[in-house]
């Protein structure tokens, strides 16, 4: 294996941990605010679809992101109706939103393009491109540190530049900031909010919300950046994978970006490797293939030592007497 | 009372003042035209039996509900107070029975929750650092600001809990039950940080269902009944007695009239017992104890010092090492060959500490309950495949009639009973038995001081029928009157042991903080 097929990779890694990380991180929004969120999954789905839906009619990927933002938030509203309002099992709601998601996207889009499912392939101005950095052809001849800069660092789209600025951004909101504060104390003692004067409710819904937000953009990302629009079920389980990214990363930001990436590699050597050959041996593609499954069970079977959940995770707040 | 010494022209206004408060939820009517007065600088107690209402009228003062009638003046002002920020902008601080902090946040991330400076933390974090040291100086307050709440024991959690008040600037600081989790120093400091807090000018309302604290603390008491205000009284011009009698309704025996022990053989014998617990933490440090027929031995100390430990290795609800023998025969600790069943049919019977975790389950109902553990027995089945259930139920029914369990309906679902009743329904079970040996945890926390007279009964009946009693509680007044013998656990093991007569809360108290003069 050369340098440039491990630059291959490791690009291709980014690429694909992207749609991982805005989704641990919007699940680390809620979670950490004591929401459980199995519905990040249809959140993406749902944003996949609406955003290449409307950047195919539009021919903006612009309002495709807003449009695929705005309609995760409505599932983000629905999850937050049922678990924070009406005191619903969240469990119940978030696969209630999976169901949702999955039917409704197909439906919806065989009605609008008659494609069998699928949105019209996005061109141009409909998808995002990727962007050069500043100086990325002139400083590629640099030995080592140049092609890292042009084929790794330089070249990806807009998203993936985003998210990753979400890591340090999302550890300054949650450790530094009075929102962050009562974010956390939300999530793991509620009644300690509450009896301060601060507004269990309203703090609640903000995390819902941005975690609406990243799960839109995580499934825009999808059908306008990685790939050139919808397909059924094109999320193929990141929301899950996503969510044993989250519960490997102990909730915490920077173990998200390093989980995610970890993952995003997995998929990345999938995606190159097709079938690995170990003398004589042959790992046929499948097997391949489901490694990121197959961790993500291993993981969400507690094999990775102790993650303990925010205390009040999944649990309504109801005021005692 | 009235304007001692209090700040000039404004000692006249109550700092609280309740005029009619009343409450209802659904056809429960929790307080009915209440009214109250408590002037600035002093301790009020307030107290009652649980579900007298106290709970709902101080959830009221701090915002949680409105009241349906009735009106709130502080400081001679009328109030109005739909929640809790408006209760800390009135000046009116609460220290909740179950802390309400958060445990993985450090002392002062709790102290500032609510009440920070702007959106970013790193002020609002040094002022409250500068404010916390000077309160510690001014009112014996001292906690690590940065801390963790989990690492903290329960006093220094009450601590923070009163530092948070203090940092919003209450005048009027609320304790529910402030005492029931505290060894007796941690508690005689509590009264201090009170006592210096009254002289600086704070209103105190102390909640409470000892009335020993009242009697040495508050300035004036009143109590609850059934949703009313029945009495308030100068504490001065009060005794125990009186205010027992006006919470109950009735004559209460506060002192156990209860005849000389005789005990008999020996019933349960340990010997360098030792028990670690899952997170390889030793909890019972080699053991040693006997317990005679027809005695009660009580274990004292403080939650939390391997009588939970004690309890449950010896009930088979864990596994331990060393030796127990119950009638001179030893029993298996490894855990294999023994759990709660193989113990009940050794003749021990377990009241554990936790009624609600594992000694009831609260969504079955009563005449379930009143068998369970006991249901392989045959007289409970009605065939090889069938249990006898009209059977049960007319047995509970009877059960529960004769430990007045109210109602006696073994058709409710144990939940729905009130914490003392859900204890009777367990001592029923396990009482008429008949066992060997009884272990009891905590028999009356959370209980009325009416229940508690009936179930200290039940368990001195127990003992002159020679029985041999465990009895474990943090209640120091219980043990104390409750055992012919007293050992004092601290840190895993025994302390030492003396007899009722021969010790006071003093020296226990000091036995279970570790302090030991002579050793058994």
């Amino acid at each position: 294996m050369d340098f440039a097929t491990i630059l291959q990779v490791l690009d291709s890694t980014v690429r694909l941990a992207t749609p991982l990380l805005l989704a641990c991180l919007a699940g680390l929004f809620s979670e950490r605010a004591g929401i459980f969120d199995i519905g990040l999954e249809g959140k993406m789905l749902f944003a996949a679809f609406f955003s290449a839906a409307t950047a195919a009619v539009t021919g903006s990927v612009w309002l495709g992101l807003l449009a695929g933002i705005v309609s995760s938030m409505v599932l983000a509203g629905i999850h937050g109706l049922a678990s924070i309002t009406f005191r619903g099992n969240q469990l119940i709601s978030g696969v209630a939103i999976n169901f949702l998601a999955a039917g409704l996207t197909v439906v919806i889009a065989q009605d609008w393009f008659s494609q069998g499912g699928r949105t019209p392939s996005l061109l141009g101005g409909a998808r995002f491109n990727p962007i050069t950095l500043p100086f990325a052809e002139t400083l590629q001849p640099v030995p080592i540190l140049g092609p890292v800069y042009h084929d790794l660092i330089s070249g990806h789209t807009i998203p993936v530049y985003f998210a990753f600025a979400m890591v340090p951004f999302t550890w300054w909101l949650l450790f530094r900031t009075r929102f962050g504060l009562r974010l956390r104390a939300v999530g793991d003692s509620p009644e300690a909010l509450d009896t301060a004067g601060v507004s269990v409710v309203a703090t609640r819904y903000a995390a819902v919300a941005i975690c609406g937000v990243l799960c839109g953009i995580a499934g825009a990302y999808l059908a306008t950046a990685l790939q050139a629009g919808f397909v059924k079920d094109m999320t193929a389980g990141r929301g899950y994978i996503a969510l044993a990214a989250l519960i490997f990363a102990k909730w915490r930001p920077w173990y998200a970006l390093s989980a995610t990436l970890l993952f995003g590699l997995l998929q990345a050597v999938a995606l190159r490797y097709q079938n690995i050959d170990l003398g004589g041996i042959v790992v046929p593609v499948q097997v391949m293939d489901a490694l990121p499954y197959i961790l993500t069970v291993v993981i969400l079977a507690g094999f990775v030592g102790r993650a303990i959940p925010p205390r009040a995770g999944g649990e309504p707040y109801v005021k005692e007497r | 009372m009235g304007g001692d010494g209090q700040t000039g022209g404004r000692a006249a206004a109550p700092a609280i003042e309740l005029k009619g408060i009343s409450k209802a939820f659904g056809p429960v009517q929790a307080n009915r035209d209440i009214s109250l007065r408590v002037m600035p600088g002093t301790i009020h107690g307030i107290v009652g039996e649980n579900g007298a209402g106290k709970s709902t009228l101080m959830s009221i003062l701090y915002g949680f509900y409105k009241a349906d009638a009735g009106e709130i003046l502080i400081g001679g002002q009328r109030t109005q107070i739909p929640d809790s920020q408006a209760a800390i902008r009135a000046g009116i601080g609460m220290v909740f029975q179950h802390f309400k902090l958060v445990e993985n946040f450090t002392v002062l991330e709790n102290v500032i929750l609510g009440v920070e400076e702007g959106r970013l933390l790193k002020p609002s974090l040094a002022k409250a650092r500068g404010v916390l040291k000077s309160l510690a100086e001014d009112y014996e307050l001292n906690v690590d600001p940065d801390a963790l709440i989990e690492e903290l024991g329960v006093g220094m959690k009450q601590r923070v809990e009163i530092l948070k008040a203090l940092y919003r600037q209450a005048d009027i600081l609320i304790l529910d039950e402030p005492t029931g989790v505290l060894t007796p120093a941690e508690a005689d400091h509590l009264f201090r940080i009170l006592k210096n807090l009254k002289s600086e000018g704070k209103t105190i309302i102390l909640i409470t269902h000892k009335l020993r604290e009242i009697m040495a603390i508050t300035d004036t008491v009143s109590v609850m009944r059934r949703g009313q205000m029945t009495a308030t009284l100068e504490t001065a011009q009060t005794s125990p007695e009186e205010l027992a009698e006006l919470m109950v309704g009735r004559k209460v025996l506060l002192r156990i009239d209860k005849k000389p022990a005789t005990p008999g053989r020996t019933v349960l014998e340990v010997e360098n017992l030792r028990v670690t617990d899952e997170d390889g933490v030793e909890r019972l440090k080699g053991v040693s104890l006997n317990v005679r027929a027809g005695e009660i031995l009580g274990i004292a100390g403080v939650a939390g010092n391997g009588q939970s430990q004690l309890l449950e290795v010896l009930g088979g609800m864990i596994p331990g090492t060393g030796t127990v023998r119950i009638n001179g025969d030893a029993i298996d600790l490894t855990g294999r060959h023994s759990d709660g069943q193989s113990r009940r049919a050794r003749g021990i019977a377990h009241v554990p500490e936790d009624r609600q975790r594992e000694g009831l389950i609260m969504p079955f109902m009563a005449w379930e309950n009143v068998v369970f553990g006991y249901h392989h027995d045959p007289a409970y089945q009605k065939n090889r495949a069938l249990m006898d259930n009209a059977g049960i139920r007319r047995l509970a029914e009877e059960k529960m009639e004769r430990f007045d369990v109210r109602p006696p309906n073994p058709g409710l679902a144990a939940r729905n009973f009130s914490g003392g009743n859900q204890q009777k329904i367990v001592l029923a079970r396990e009482i008429e038995r008949n066992p060997d040996l009884l272990l009891v945890g905590q028999p009356t926390r959370g209980v009325d001081i009416g229940a508690i007279e009936f179930i200290h009964q039940r368990i001195l009946d127990l003992r002159d029928a020679g029985k041999a009693v465990l009895l474990v509680s943090v209640e120091l007044e219980e043990i104390l009157s409750m055992s012919d013998r007293i050992a004092v656990m601290f840190d895993g093991r025994i302390m030492g042991e003396r007899l009722p007569g021969e010790t006071d809360e003093m020296e226990l108290g000091l036995m279970m903080a570790g302090m030991n003069g002579k050793a058994a």
